[in-house]
């Protein structure tokens, strides 16, 4: 099949700019098609590179969705918000995948495509340019008048000397020069189809390390209160996403412990709001090399064990203490509140199952510098604890954690509770450190009776990390040689006989060369003898 | 923090945002003489003086980005009103750039608006005063990935400066666009030249692009633990890079050459103003340093 972008086969030289054929141009004759031919026919649409253009476009159309519609990936919570306010759209939507965008089956089609036609396309490719590399410069064209370039010099000092400074003069420049009797046949460049080929074989070691190394991967979230030590093994984690080929093994045994976490916050003004500045977490990591301390700071992970451990958020626990009437304590430890705004102001859910007459949940609010609004509601100005202050509402009523489900920690479903105190209620629950609140009708007592920061941490594992490192590197090595490098051949031959001989240069480009003319002409004068003497030279 | 340089920044971001009003009305005015001269293509004496205005405003503008950098004693492009700022002032940069390389002065009246609209808008919309960085954009991956996100920006738009004229004289050379109003199109070069020219720019602004992806993936390992995760600004940037890579090929295939790979290069260049625009401000990401 004669490739349409090659049919200009002398202005044309092997593969193009644009390197791929384009077969779709050649007619297709006959009005049946085998089976056989119409794989062969479907191939060739595929590899063709106005296929390669509509998928490529096609990929970044589809991935539009993925910006637009929350995704489980990236944002799980706004997943289950969409599901809670809108559940027959969501239903939709989930049929469509489309809150799973980028492992969808319509946008793995056209990736996988997109790699099977470049695959299709860089393989002949490849075994072509290997050809070519190994293979002398081309021989001169027939139609030497339709060269872009042409000059004429004067053989001086005889055509052999020359055809040898010219020759030199082309290998200074780095060109493959072949001389072949009385003519010079030269190339140069072919670092670009070069790397042009090792961009593209770079992006699909890239594919192909996320495909094979990305099962190994596994990542976790833990929620770390101040005094308390994390260690890695699966129960501890607060949520954990495995890869497909995780195993239990992989998780390297250590222990984190929070010892401590700062904060640090500015404000232009006093009417601006507080801007965080700095978040330091001082640990103590136990290892096989015993334990010692270390910092954790955003942007600045911290590797311990064969993983990574990323600080993503913090916030206040209040240490909750509920006794029964006889002041037995039933529940004491840091809640983890989770932060609303810039100031802090924190919500979060105390569960007291057990240990009282009936079960007790509460939900609370937390407020790190407590000021009371004209509306007589709390609010916090300051994300600092200044005057720290917890708000409560609490229920009596069955929690639903004997169920078995697992339940979420920072939700308390109230719709079959009971409301005994709290908002609404006229008994107002607003605890300061220390301060206690009698629970109605004789159940026992709550008490705000300390106050820890947290932090959330993510602790991972990416075993996919140094492949496509490796294949970026290669990529954009691929991708600046190509653009940077121009291909062009040029041929030298002698015309007439001594002492009237002269070289005739002829030179081409492949592709758009505007200094085509400026590169070769330079390579002529470098060709001309070197006449110390010489005046005038222009 | 220095508070008198930010409002000499601000003062200097409007006198620019005048200079380059004043640069752009000669620059049409040029035009528009092209136009009423029957087709001599020869550029009039206002082009002289616009290119000089451009160049002025140019140094107001740089003077408006170094003030403005001084006082919040960090680089110019932390928050969406300085992206805007600097990203501007690279257009310029880059067009200025460009005359030494080539007469492009034709587009000046498309840049000179282009620059004033986006200044414009920047200033008046999402201008915000110093503030401290928060701790996700301490570090010098801001100053490297958002640097070449900027360089990028420039030379996207500076590619869709002159995407828009060869699709302006591709239409001409096709027999349509003939009234006396479409004269100034005989000052452009020929499609074809326009065409090469968009895209060696545009293949630089590649180039860089890829850059601002692979930095920005090696920042986000070190701030959110996964170098790639489709966050909405992910995914924004992985659209412009594969409309760009879908460009780069389209130039070089017979059937897309020509107004397809202008309309491609301009979509494009819509996405860029898009991932800028509607992403920042309407989309819910982790990207969220519009400062609004």
């Amino acid at each position: 099949m004669q490739p349409v972008d090659l049919a200009d086969s002398t202005s044309d030289f092997d593969s193009p700019d644009a390197p791929r054929k384009n077969r779709l141009d050649a007619p297709i004759r006959g009005p049946k098609l085998g089976p056989l031919e119409f794989l062969r026919w479907g191939w060739r649409v595929l590899t063709s590179m106005r296929t390669a253009i509509v998928l490529m476009v096609l990929l970044a159309f589809a991935s539009i969705p993925g910006s637009l519609v929350p995704q489980r990936s990236s944002d799980p919570n706004g997943v289950i918000v969409f599901r809670n306010t809108d559940p027959e759209l969501f239903a939709v939507y989930d049929s469509f995948q489309l809150f799973d965008t980028f492992t969808s089956v319509w946008f793995s089609s056209i990736y996988v495509l997109l790699f099977v036609s470049l695959i299709g396309c860089i393989l002949p490719r490849s075994l072509h340019h290997w050809r070519i590399l190994r293979a002398a410069p081309a021989e001169s064209p027939d139609n030497w008048v339709r060269l872009p370039f042409r000059r004429d010099e004067p053989a001086t000092g005889g055509a052999d000397a020359a055809l040898a400074r010219a020759e030199s003069s082309l290998r200074r420049a780095r060109y493959r020069v072949v001389r072949d009797g009385s003519e010079i046949r030269a190339e140069f460049g072919y670092l670009r189809e070069t790397g042009n080929l090792v961009f593209h074989i770079a992006l699909v070691g890239i594919l192909v390390t996320l495909a094979v190394a990305g099962g190994y991967g596994w990542n976790g979230q833990r929620v770390i209160v101040e005094g308390q030590t994390f260690t890695n093994q699966l129960a501890s984690f607060d949520t954990f996403n495995p890869g497909a080929w995780f195993s239990e093994t992989q998780l390297e045994p250590y222990g984190v412990g929070l010892n401590t976490f700062t904060a640090e916050y500015t404000q232009r003004s006093s009417d601006d709001p507080w801007v965080p500045v700095d978040f330091i977490a001082e640990l103590s990591v136990t290892d096989d090399n015993g334990t010692s301390d270390a910092t954790l700071k955003v942007n600045e992970p911290l590797a311990v064990g064969n993983s990574q451990m990323y600080l993503l958020g913090n916030g206040f626990a209040p240490i909750i203490t509920v006794r029964d009437p006889d002041g037995v304590v039933v529940f004491e430890q840091p809640v983890v509140f989770l932060s609303q705004d810039s100031n802090l102001t924190s919500v979060g859910v105390v569960k007291v199952p057990d240990g009282l007459s009936e079960q007790v949940g509460m939900q609370g609010f937390f407020y790190p510098s407590a000021v009371e609004l004209e509306s007589g509601a709390l609010a916090s100005n300051n994300p600092e604890p200044i005057n720290p202050a917890v708000t409560f509402n609490i229920y009596t009523g069955d929690l639903g954690l004997d169920s078995g489900q697992t339940a979420n920690v920072f939700q308390l479903p109230t719709e079959d509770l009971t409301l005994i105190a709290g908002r609404n209620t006229g008994v107002d629950v607003v605890l300061m450190p220390g301060d206690v609140f009698t629970l109605p009708g004789g159940l026992g007592s709550v008490e705000f009776s300390g106050l820890r920061r947290f932090i959330g941490v993510e602790i991972r594992h990416d075993a996919t990390q140094f492949g496509v490192a490796l294949g970026v590197f290669f990529a954009i090595a691929g991708l600046l040689a190509s653009l940077g490098t121009r291909r062009r051949r040029v041929w030298i031959r002698v015309a007439g006989n001594t002492p009237t001989a002269k070289l005739e240069w002829g030179g081409m480009a492949r592709g758009d060369d505007p200094r085509l003319d400026v590169a070769l002409d330079k390579l002529v004068e470098r060709s001309r003898p070197t006449e110390p003497d010489k005046l005038g030279t222009t | 923090m220095n508070y008198d340089l930010e409002s000499i920044s601000l003062i200097s971001t409007y006198s620019a945002m005048a200079v380059y009003a004043l640069a752009f009305i000669l620059f049409t005015v040029d035009l528009a003489g092209r136009a009423a001269t029957e087709g001599q293509s020869k550029p009039t004496r206002w082009l002289r003086a616009a290119t000089a205005l451009l160049a002025l405003g140019w140094a107001v503008h740089v003077v408006a980005v170094v003030t403005r950098a001084i006082s919040a004693n960090r680089v110019p492009w932390a928050n969406m009103y300085e992206f805007g700022l600097t990203a501007t002032a690279a257009l310029v940069a880059v067009f200025l750039g460009s005359l030494f390389w080539r007469d492009v002065r034709y587009v000046g009246a498309f840049i000179s608006g282009f620059a004033l609209l986006a200044l414009g808008i920047v200033t008046v919309n999402f201008y915000v005063t110093v503030v401290p960085l928060p701790p996700a954009l301490q570090g010098y991956w801001l100053i490297i990935h958002v640097c070449v996100a900027i360089l990028s920006t420039g030379f996207f738009a500076t590619g869709a400066a002159l995407s828009v004229a060869q699709l302006f004289q591709e239409s001409r050379e096709e027999g349509k666009l003939q009234g006396r109003s479409w004269l100034f199109l005989s000052a452009f070069p020929s499609a074809a030249e326009l065409e090469a020219r968009a895209y060696r720019i545009l293949v630089i602004g590649f180039v860089f692009w890829t850059f601002t992806l692979v930095a920005g993936a090696i920042w986000a390992e070190r701030a959110w633990g996964r170098y790639w995760g489709w966050d909405t600004k992910e995914v924004w940037t992985f659209i412009i890079w594969t409309l760009f890579a879908g460009y780069i090929h389209a130039r070089a295939t017979r059937g897309w050459r020509g107004r397809p790979a202008a309309i491609l290069s301009l979509i494009g260049f819509g996405a860029v103003v898009f991932n800028y625009s509607i992403v920042n401000i309407f989309f819910k990401g982790l990207h969220a340093y519009s400062g609004l």
